[in-house]
């Protein structure tokens, strides 16, 4: 495996698995009362969890790749999480919520190539 | 279940997102922005190595502005989707390609200029279609 390959396979499970921590985030939000300590769930001790592991996983990723090839591998992350979203809290594909990622997409990629 | 074509005569859903969510949401990306900086700047210095990372001043604070940022977050998610909320974080690309250019001297590139043009219209089209 090439390094570059090597660089975008981590970035893209990090992407992955930052996209299970914004799920886990939500459910923990979602069960989120007045109190402080309903901070101390499980759900959001998970988000947290998955979230530290993508930082990582992407830390390892940027160190030895171009960022103009990894920053739109990054960007995946919001398709995954929008797959996610319609997957385990039945929300809408809206059409502006489509057209409003694929904007998101291409920009990144122009972002991407500019640097 | 509704499909596309009968939503808009129907009764809004109820778990809308509230513009409380998106200011947040917004704010959170201007954290996620500074964090990146600081990350940028740790992993010159990262390995897999327990106390070269707790040592990385950098990378600490930017965990600590990402503690912030998902303390933030998980408040915004309280009253919104995830779909519609989630993206908004792009807008960090924007912030940190603007950071670039003030504070590490990067030189501005037309590529870079319409990518962040569009991120911010893309935010815009979502932010427009979620809210309530």
């Amino acid at each position: 495996m090439t390094p570059l390959m090597k660089s975008m396979l981590l970035v893209f499970i990090g992407g992955v698995v930052g996209s299970f921590g914004a799920v886990f985030l939500k459910l923990g939000a979602d069960k989120l009362s007045k109190s402080i300590r309903s901070f101390l769930n499980i759900r959001l001790a998970a988000g947290v969890a998955l979230y530290l592991g993508s930082t990582v996983f992407y830390l390892l990723g940027i160190k030895g790749g171009q960022l103009s090839v990894l920053y739109p591998m990054v960007s995946l992350g919001y398709i995954w999480t929008l797959l996610w979203s319609r997957l385990f809290f039945k929300e809408a594909f809206s059409r502006q919520k489509l057209l409003g990622l694929c904007l998101i997409l291409a920009g990144v990629v122009f972002v991407g190539l500019g640097g | 279940m509704t499909t596309p074509g009968t939503e808009s005569i129907q009764p809004p859903p109820a778990p809308a997102t509230a513009r409380r969510s998106i200011a947040l949401v917004f704010f959170c990306t201007l954290l996620g922005a500074a964090a990146q900086i600081l990350f940028k700047i740790g992993s010159a210095h990262f390995s897999l190595n327990l106390i070269a990372a707790a040592t990385n001043v950098p990378l600490i604070c930017g965990l600590v502005l990402y503690g912030g940022f998902t303390l933030l977050m998980v408040l915004a998610l309280r009253e919104g989707e995830l779909s519609m909320l989630y993206p908004i974080i792009s807008l960090t690309y924007v912030w940190v390609t603007l950071l670039s250019y003030t504070l590490l001297g990067e030189k501005p590139n037309l590529f870079k200029n319409v990518g962040i043009a569009v991120i911010v219209i893309g935010v815009g089209i979502l932010g427009r279609g979620g809210r309530k």
